[in-house]
């Protein structure tokens, strides 16, 4: 329980730093309207077109492949702590397995070229 | 053991204290004054140490390119260059966009704010010192890193301007890409010492630094953690994501005064975290040195306080991160993707196998 109220006053003691130097620059820092300023910056040059469109496809196969193999991690985690008291045959072997799997889909993804940056 | 009695342990202090106050005040106005008490100790700390680092970095790189670096404010070695900086940047304007989505541009700073701090009150500073202890404590702070990456992907697509979503989308994918290797390497430095707490991992280290204890293994472990923790902070050469000469400032272009300067302040820390953790992990935390079989050194090495070992081998760690981030040209994105997929991956997972088949067996020292 008492770890939980220090992660919360952790957590507090970020949203006070960021929440009280805004302010301060609120205070502060001077403010004019302008219309051009609101606008995105483009070497100068009145921008076309919004930024909120289709985007390469190639940052989402990396992020996919990374659910596969950030999950993996989880379940490793628990596994290693353990490994030492385990015994050896059991241990090993019953993460052989897993692992087996694991870089098979690795090697599947390999092959089929989606490590590739096209 | 008794070399191990900790003299500079600042805990009997803390709880008089604790006790004079709760006498003095009851239980619930001594919680609340605690807790403000760690806040604001928490910003000191967090922020002398960003303005350290700041500076440290200006003198290093100055160094790195024959240079002379900030010399002028405050007297010849440029001292009050950094806390000039930060005045500057709190009297600058902060400027409302036009098409930007608010909710997230605002929010986005608090994101990468918080995600370093959690992994900041992780630490070992110093015998029982981590302000963060839990028993899953190193998950904690991988998890507090992604906390970073989502403020980052935040900022850069709610910016609406082309360059800080590309500099997003690099950051994000390079970031996601190099938590994996840099996982991998953790479960390694898990595995060999039978626990996910910090201060368990610290503890297990008494009599020999994890680097020294699995053969050439752990070396390379410990290096693979500095190449991704590199990553992890965006730092060059894995700075592709605001390489300014393409992107100008990648994912905080739209930001101006104290709005970038969050952006700034976590990107040093989580150097300084990034270092940190290093340094728990492979080299003992504030565990002393210790070589086996010349006791009275040993002794001799205890007598410095834990706290001094651990900013000692943190700030020895930044400053080869310096070396790295100044020595090397950035890498390309499919380059960063290569050097990550088809390289660091397997190769942590190899390691990682190896250590604890080396573990499980009793080959370790």
């Amino acid at each position: 329980m008492t770890d939980f109220i220090i992660l919360s006053v952790v957590l507090l003691a970020a949203i006070v730093l960021v929440g009280a130097a805004l302010a301060v620059a609120h205070i502060v820092a001077p403010r004019s309207y302008n219309k051009q300023k609101g606008e995105p910056y483009e070497c100068g040059m009145p921008s076309r077109g919004g930024a909120w469109m289709q985007f390469k496809v190639g940052y989402y196969l990396y992020a996919i492949l990374f659910l596969m193999f950030d999950i993996e991690t989880v379940f490793l985690f628990p596994w290693a702590v353990h490994v030492g008291k385990m015994g050896a045959a059991y241990g090993m072997l019953s993460i052989g397995l897993f692992m087996a799997v694991l870089v098979l889909g690795l090697a599947y993804a390999w092959r089929k070229g989606a490590l590739e940056w096209k | 053991m008794d070399w191990m009695t900790d003299y500079y342990s600042v805990a009997p202090l803390l709880s008089k204290v604790h006790e004079t106050l709760r006498t003095a005040m009851g239980e619930k106005a001594t919680l609340a004054l605690e807790g403000v008490a760690l806040v604001i100790g928490l910003i000191l700390v967090y922020a002398v140490l960003a303005i350290v680092l700041i500076y440290m970095e200006r003198r290093v790189c100055a160094a790195f390119q024959c240079r002379i670096g900030p010399n002028r404010v405050g007297g010849k070695g440029g001292l009050l260059q950094v806390p000039a900086d930060v005045v500057k940047i709190l009297t600058k304007e902060i400027i409302r966009l036009n098409r930007a989505d608010h909710l997230l541009y605002e929010l986005a700073p608090f994101f990468v704010i918080a995600g370093s701090f959690i992994s900041f009150a992780c630490l070992p500073w110093h015998k029982g010192a981590p302000l963060l202890d839990y028993e899953v404590g190193i998950m904690l702070v991988l998890a507090a890193s992604g906390l970073g990456v989502l403020g980052i992907l935040m900022a850069g697509w709610s910016s609406n301007s082309k360059y800080a979503v590309i500099g997003a989308m690099r950051s994000g994918a390079m970031m996601i890409s190099y938590e994996l290797s840099m996982g991998i390497v953790v479960i390694a430095v898990v595995a060999l010492s039978g626990t996910m707490s910090i201060s368990g991992i610290v503890e297990s280290q008494e009599h020999l630094w994890n680097l020294f204890r699995g053969h050439i293994l752990t070396v390379i472990a410990f290096f693979i953690y500095l190449i991704s923790g590199n990553a992890e902070a965006n730092r060059g050469p894995f700075d592709l994501a605001e390489a300014e000469q393409e992107l100008t400032a990648g994912y905080h272009t739209e930001y101006s005064g104290m709005h970038f300067g969050f952006f700034y302040l976590a990107e040093y820390l989580n150097l300084f975290i990034t270092a940190g953790i290093s340094t728990t992990l492979f080299l003992g935390g504030w565990m002393p040195l210790h070589i086996p079989g010349l006791e009275s050194l040993n002794m001799v090495l205890d007598a410095i306080p834990g706290v001094i070992w651990f900013v000692g081998k943190t700030f020895a760690v930044v400053f080869l991160l310096m070396w790295i981030r100044w020595s090397f040209p950035r890498l390309r994105i499919d380059q960063v993707q290569t050097l990550e997929w088809k390289y660091l991956m397997p190769l942590s997972l190899v390691l990682m196998m190896a250590t604890v088949v080396c573990k499980v067996y009793g080959w370790v020292f």
